[in-house]
């Protein structure tokens, strides 16, 4: 553990760097490098702890609150997010490094230097690293909130890092009343977990877990709490405004890994600290996370904007671990551990998934945005041609991330799909039905995240440019590249070889189910992913990898071989519009291609309406089309919310201004009414 | 171990071999139902031959991904062939990949299938795309709902495992297999873009779909994408008859692989022949009725699952 210590020092003592040596011109290499290599020692670690499965390490510090210190605890689970979040800072800060030089290259030569951008971004990077790692090893209430906390302001302080964007103010202010909002929740939830005893630490919470009123009360605080840092609708409304604000490497962070730090929440209290779970618990996990999946994909659909589009895909994904959550609790809860085992897999392996790509694809994002100066997908396009390498592993991150095999998406798709058709083993009726549901609603939000991304990337990547410059844009430099590369290369990897990883954090599934995804099969090949009870399902993404390049191959070497091989170039048929058609205008459009799905899923959803302008015959504007939607979580949940509370605070503006007399009167009253409550309380 | 692969050989080039011929089939059937005698069996066969003869015309702007999509397409969709068994369960790469990675890897050919549309940067390509994702949006939960209800019943989703279990007669005939079979061929004409969906003759701009997306291809990567959607035709018909009506089919212990072969050709025939009965019969739909079609389908699978517990109680 000294090697984890000597690590997160090293975090907090680079953010006092990069604040004392601002202004030298290596604070940034310093920074990120030094981060990188705390990070990559963080992740040494953790593959260590879980490979060498010695159990939890535990210390207590003496710093904090006098009486109680600081207990830090390791065990698996700690462990494989600590990985997570070590890989997603090691590729964020090599990215990061050579998009902060690219952006600073760009001011000076445009001539207005605002002064390094980097400088707000550089002491608080290393330091919301150093949060989230406090957050997954706190072992007691205490530190965990304090880490908790730590983590969300130092994350808000990045976000207000391009304070100078006009959107920007307003998306701090809403995370930030979201963060706080989370963070009640969880304070109550820690406050009924650790009960009249007082003991604040999670070993005394574990031994002697709330009754069963109050831990559904803890259930549904956690749930709200940890949901909404994750991004659970109707709670995820800060969540498109406030990840894409920040700058990209940053951005990736908080969308990869901290809404990772969020399910670690939800996985500690629901598995650990709760004790035996109930169904119903895994059934309300699994709701939410269904409604979540699919509204996030659709709210995906809906934007125009590259990172937007990438934070929303974000809330589909963390819907989706919601669901495997959910189903490992029910399984947990009506004693099949193994099935248990399979959905928490499915679980973590979507965390490790979705960290790689997200990350992967806001670097894109990131990439686009220091080439083009734009995020608007309607501004983009015929990047695969002048960003070539960006192109393919931006294509690697969008087939990831679509669920396509040989890839890492569909290995967690489909253990979670493995896990549901075990549904039909559980004694509860709604839950039977109910998973079906699910399953239905999984399968949708995967076709529909492929709509999605087949659209940011088609619409970026391919075509005609459709403004100046995405014309003019070059590739990006070597550690931008390199910091893709990196995600790239692990999506290919996780979904050849999933078994490796899937044993590599046994110990946690282990640790919180007690039982393994492999634990009743008596044969299991390294290669082949066959964990379930059920017969003959089995998956190996090496040999459809395999067969795949051999068949195409054999396929170019066959056609050119014996078929014709001659190609001519020519002009495509532009409907009439070629030559004079600069912005490509008779392309289709981000809004354009997302048209038939907003018509037959949006109308009801969004309440999505194109309406068309069209000029009289005769007169010369043009037509317009405008389409407009509501996002139903503002309109019917936080509307009415804030004009409720814009109302009470009028009207309690009124008690500032009354004599002394109505106050001694209200006071009074509020004393017997208090007293009232204690006496009926007591009898 | 060997008899599996060369059944696996055997198989990948049976499929290759037969795709034109149903598409042929079909389209002969339908013919004669309208009253015409129609071209021989064997014209897509020449199709094919005369397309890979020709040149390609690239458009300008064509990247390297639209001139690998028809091979990665080609590839995905042979290689889903490749997992649905015919004439024998015994084959080397069942193990491989199960439903759920079959109906993956058709998602597979469908994402670059939609890239390679939007490439060019034409409307066409965009239209084709999007309405292509938006089908697809629905008729992928559906038909994966569908293998959810037959995963209840049979506890599996492996192919082999699914047609020796439909195979030993104890499950009988069943509400709920009537719906799936249902809602599967619903999404086999979706995704077929057959009518009342889509219409492969047709190149009308405001109803295509898989044509449109197409558009820009020609020659050898057209005959690439046009055998493709063929070899997905006989996929759909195999998959329908491996789950629902897998009988003659070889297993490794018992059966002959002749009357697997010959029961695989007549289950192909009556496939091709009621789907050319149903496209005569029916009209086709505007593009945004679709929505309703698919719906449908997913509904009806999810129903013939929810029915199953309930007729059940597994």
């Amino acid at each position: 553990m000294t090697l984890l210590f000597v690590a997160l020092l090293a975090l907090f003592a680079l953010a006092v760097v990069g604040v004392a040596a601002r202004r030298s011109p290596w604070v940034g290499t310093a920074v990120y490098g030094g981060t990188a290599t705390a990070c990559g020692l963080i992740g040494l670690w953790a593959v260590g702890a879980l490979v060498g499965r010695d159990g939890a390490v535990a210390a207590v510090l003496p710093i904090g609150v006098p009486w109680i210190g600081v207990h830090l605890r390791a065990d698996g689970v700690s462990a494989f997010f600590l990985l997570v979040v070590a890989l997603g800072g090691v590729t964020a800060s090599l990215f990061g490094w050579g998009y902060e030089r690219a952006h600073e290259q760009a001011a000076d030569h445009s001539g207005v230097h605002s002064g390094g951008e980097s400088g707000p971004v550089l002491p608080f990077f290393p330091l919301f690293l150093a949060g989230m790692s406090l957050v997954l090893l706190a072992n007691d209430a205490f530190s965990f909130l304090v880490s908790w906390e730590f983590m969300s302001l130092t994350s808000w302080l990045l976000v207000l890092s391009t304070h100078r964007d006009p959107d920007t103010p307003d998306a701090a202010r809403l995370y930030l009343m979201m963060a706080v909002l989370g963070t009640l929740c969880l304070l109550l939830a820690f406050g009924l977990l650790v009960g009249t005893g007082g003991d604040y630490r999670f070993d005394a919470i574990r031994q002697h877990p709330p009754e069963a009123g109050a831990a559904a009360l803890v259930v549904l605080l956690m749930v709200l709490g940890a949901g909404s840092k994750a991004g659970l609708v109707p709670l995820h409304v800060w969540l498109p405004l406030a990840h894409p604000a920040a700058p990209s490497h940053v951005s990736a962070l908080m969308s990869g890994v901290m809404t990772k730090v969020a399910v670690y929440a939800l996985v500690r209290v629901l598995f650990d600290l709760l004790g035996e779970p109930v169904w119903w618990w895994g059934g309300a996990l699994m709701a939410a996370g269904a409604v979540t999946a699919v509204m996030g994909v659709l709210y995906a659909l809906m934007q125009d904007d590259v990172k937007r589009l990438l934070a929303c895909s974000t809330i589909e994904n963390i819907g989706v671990i919601l669901i495997a959550l959910g189903l490992a609790l029910v399984f947990k809860a009506s004693h099949t551990p193994v099935i248990a085992a399979l959905a928490l897999s499915a679980a973590l392996l979507h965390v490790v998934n979705h960290s790689l790509f997200k990350s992967l694809l806001f670097f894109v994002a990131g990439a686009i945005l220091t080439a083009t100066g734009t995020r608007d997908l309607n501004r983009l396009g015929g990047l695969i041609h002048r960003m070539p390498t960006t192109a393919v592993l931006a294509l690697i991150g969008a087939a990831a991330i679509s669920a396509l095999p040989p890839l890492n998406g569909f290995v967690g798709e489909w253990l979670l799909f493995q896990a549901i058709l075990n549904a039909p083993a559980l004694p509860e009726w709604s839950l039977k039905i109910g998973i079906a549901v699910v399953g239905a609603a999984v399968a949708l939000a995967a076709a529909l995240a492929a709509a999605c991304f087949v659209r940011l990337y088609g619409i970026a990547f391919l075509g005609r440019p459709r403004s100046a410059e995405a014309g003019r844009a070059g590739e990006v430099g070597r550690a931008m590249l390199a910091g893709m590369a990196i995600p790239a290369a692990l999506c290919v990897a996780l979904g050849v070889l999933p078994t490796f990883v899937i044993r590599l954090f046994e110990p946690a599934v282990r640790a919180m189910v007690q039982a393994g995804p492999f634990d009743d099969r008596s044969y299991q090949p390294w290669i082949w992913l066959a964990p379930t009870s059920a017969i003959g399902n089995s998956y190996n993404g090496l040999i459809l990898l395999g067969m795949i390049a051999a068949l195409s191959v054999a396929l170019v070497l066959a056609i050119h071989r014996w078929a014709s091989d001659r190609v001519r170039r020519s002009i495509a048929w532009g409907c009439g519009h070629d030559g004079d058609d600069p912005a490509a205008l008779s392309q289709y459009s981000a809004s354009s291609f997302a048209q038939p799905i907003r018509r037959a899923f949006g109308g009801t959803v969004f309440n999505a309406r194109d309406r068309v302008e069209m000029p009289e015959p005769g007169d010369t504007r043009p037509a317009r089309l405008t389409v407009c939607w509501t996002d139903p979580a503002w309109a019917f949940l936080f509307t009415p919310v804030r004009r409720a509370v814009n109302w009470l605070a009028d009207h309690a503006d009124a008690l500032q201004f009354l004599t002394i007399r109505s106050y001694l009167t209200l006071m009074f009253a509020a004393l017997v009414v208090v007293l009232t409550l204690v006496a009926v309380v007591r009898s | 171990m060997i008899a599996a692969v060369i059944h696996q050989v055997l198989h990948m080039a049976l499929v290759l071999a037969l795709a034109p011929l149903l598409t042929g089939w079909v389209r002969l059937v339908k013919s004669r139902l309208v009253g015409r005698r129609g071209a021989s069996v064997l014209q897509p066969y020449r199709d094919l031959a005369r397309l890979l003869r020709k040149e390609v015309v690239l458009a300008d702007n064509a990247s390297w991904l639209f001139r690998s999509v028809p091979y990665v397409m080609f590839t995905a969709i042979w290689l889903a062939a490749g997992l649905v068994p015919v004439f024998t369960t015994d084959l080397a790469l069942a193990p491989t990949g199960d439903l759920i990675a079959l109906i993956a890897l058709l998602g597979t050919a469908r994402f670059f299938l939609a890239l390679a549309g939007m490439d060019t940067g034409t409307s066409f390509g965009g239209i084709g795309s999007s309405r292509e994702m938006m089908i697809a949006a629905l008729a992928e939960p559906a038909m994966l709902m569908v293998v959810f209800s037959v995963a209840v019943l049979v506890r599996t989703t492996s192919l082999a495992e699914i047609a020796v279990y439909m195979m030993g007669g104890t499950v009988g005939l069943r509400v709920s297999l009537a719906l799936a079979l249902i809602a599967l061929v619903m999404v086999a004409i979706a995704e077929n873009a057959r009518i009342p969906i889509d219409n492969p003759a047709t190149h009308l701009e405001l109803t295509m779909v898989h044509e449109a997306m197409v558009l820009e291809y020609s020659g050898r990567h057209l005959a690439l994408i046009e055998g493709a959607a063929m070899l997905k035709l006989l996929l759909y018909a195999a998959v329908i008859a491996c789950v629902f009506a897998p009988w003659g089919m070889a297993t490794p212990t018992q059966g002959s692989l002749w009357i697997g072969l010959l029961s695989f050709l007549a289950k192909l025939a009556a496939a091709g022949a009621a789907l050319a009965l149903f496209e005569t019969s029916i009209a086709k739909m505007r593009v945004f009725r679709v929505g309703e079609f698919l719906g449908g389908a997913l509904l009806l699978s999810l129903l013939g699952a929810i029915f199953l517990y309930v007729s059940r109680g597994v």
